[in-house]
């Protein structure tokens, strides 16, 4: 076996190298290269990581946003409604004072008109009562051929007309 | 490879052959060998490999998706194994796993067919025992300097019974100072084994055709045939050595770091 045979005469090389070449090794790939490519693979996942977060929180404020447009939009719908409400009864007040008014101005014209027309009845029943004593008068000249008092005959008719 | 043509040495390919002779450090030889080139060419293949995905770009090409997806790997063994404060030893077990799965896989190529000699410096104890020892080091390091001598307490599991304590700790310090030796020869023995294998078979497949028609339909065709099967299954055991090598770290790492 050669590793045994040629131990004396090669240990000596077999190991001198041996550092060499891994202290090579170490000092170059191990503590130079490794080292930067583990920095670059820590690097990404360090920026993906942030990414996400960064994403994870723009979504939750655009949440939050969302939220609060809703809730402004409703309080405004809300406010819009009691308006329109007020409104709708301001304008059933006034309508109905107006109202009002032209017909207490109606009833006042036609309780004027009615006493109007009491009055020409009651004068319409005067003047038939003197148009009746004056022809109570003719008939009772043309028929009797006598005089009637104007008050004697106005008081007949009264009698016939009131019963 | 053959250096006969009837005789095949599977044990050939852990031969390690010099180069250059460069230096000696004392009265050891410091030669630049197949071995130390294999284990340049691995810091070569793994630098391009890290190269390609040094762009950094927010959204990931292939290739940089292939490094962030080994970075990833390792990052998630590292946090689950050693848990707390275990980042701090990220550079050491990504590059364990990298360096001890390239080498591994390196291996593997069938670069014999253009005459070049593949060499699996993993296969090697005074390889993987040197990085069983630097792992060990820093758990012995790391839990005296942060522990003191509370360290000792690993050694007594809790709830052990008063007069158990110095017998399981006898027990629990001989399987604490054999984990070296497990981490080192596992790597080893897994990628001695599977090449010694896989050339055993190559051994079948040319001598039973040199023996002529009958011999290498009867012999050679199935060996050929299992040779692609465990080709693969090595491809699977070079990555899972590599995991092996870097859980086991991470384990120890974590009682060094957290007592229990």
């Amino acid at each position: 076996m050669p590793q045994i045979e040629q131990l004396a005469a090669t240990y000596g090389s077999q190991i001198f190298w041996l550092l060499v070449t891994f202290g090579i090794v170490y000092l170059v790939i191990g503590r130079g290269m490794a080292r930067k490519v583990v920095g670059t693979v820590e690097l990404r996942d360090r920026t993906v990581a942030e990414d996400l977060s960064s994403a994870e929180a723009a979504r939750a404020s655009a949440d939050q946003a969302e939220e609060q447009w809703r809730a402004q939009e409703n309080a405004a719908r809300e406010q819009a409604k009691r308006k329109l409400a007020e409104a709708r009864a301001a304008g059933a007040k006034a309508s109905e004072q107006r109202l009002g008014a032209a017909n207490a101005e109606l009833d006042a014209k036609v309780s004027e008109a009615e006493a109007r027309i009491a009055a020409a009845q009651q004068a319409a029943l005067t003047e038939i009562g003197a148009v009746a004593a004056d022809a109570a008068r003719d008939i009772v000249r043309r028929v009797a051929e006598t005089e009637v008092e104007e008050a004697e005959a106005r008081k007949a008719v009264e009698k016939v007309l009131h019963g | 490879m053959a250096e006969e043509s009837t005789a095949i040495d599977p044990m050939h390919q852990f031969q390690v052959q010099t180069i250059a002779d460069l230096f000696t450090i004392g009265d050891t030889q410091i030669a630049f060998t197949n071995s130390a080139a294999w284990m340049v060419a691995t810091v070569v293949a793994l630098w391009l490999f890290m190269l390609g995905g040094m762009k950094q770009a927010v959204v990931p090409g292939r290739w940089q998706m292939m490094v962030e997806g080994f970075t990833g790997f390792v990052t998630k063994l590292v946090d689950e194994n050693i848990g707390k404060g275990g980042r701090k030893y990220l550079p050491y077990i990504f590059s364990l796993f990298m360096f001890i799965l390239f080498a591994n896989l390196l291996g593997m190529l069938p670069l014999g067919l253009v005459g070049l000699h593949p060499f699996t410096f993993t296969s090697h104890f005074t390889v993987t025992g040197v990085l069983a020892i630097m792992s060990f080091s820093i758990v012995l390091i790391v839990g005296f300097w942060k522990h003191g001598l509370k360290f000792f307490s690993l050694f007594v599991p809790h709830g052990t019974p008063v007069p158990m304590i110095p017998l399981i700790f006898f027990i629990e310090l001989i399987s604490f100072a054999f984990r070296p030796f497990s981490l080192g020869l596992r790597l080893f023995v897994a990628m001695t084994a599977g090449h010694i294998l896989l050339k055993v078979l190559a051994g079948f497949v040319i001598n039973s055709t040199n023996a002529g028609a009958l011999w290498g339909g009867v012999v050679g065709i199935p060996s050929f045939a299992l040779m692609v099967g465990i080709s693969a299954l090595e491809v699977l055991v070079a990555g899972i050595q590599a995991y092996v090598f870097a859980l086991l770290t991470s384990l120890y790492i974590h009682d060094a770091e957290h007592l229990h």
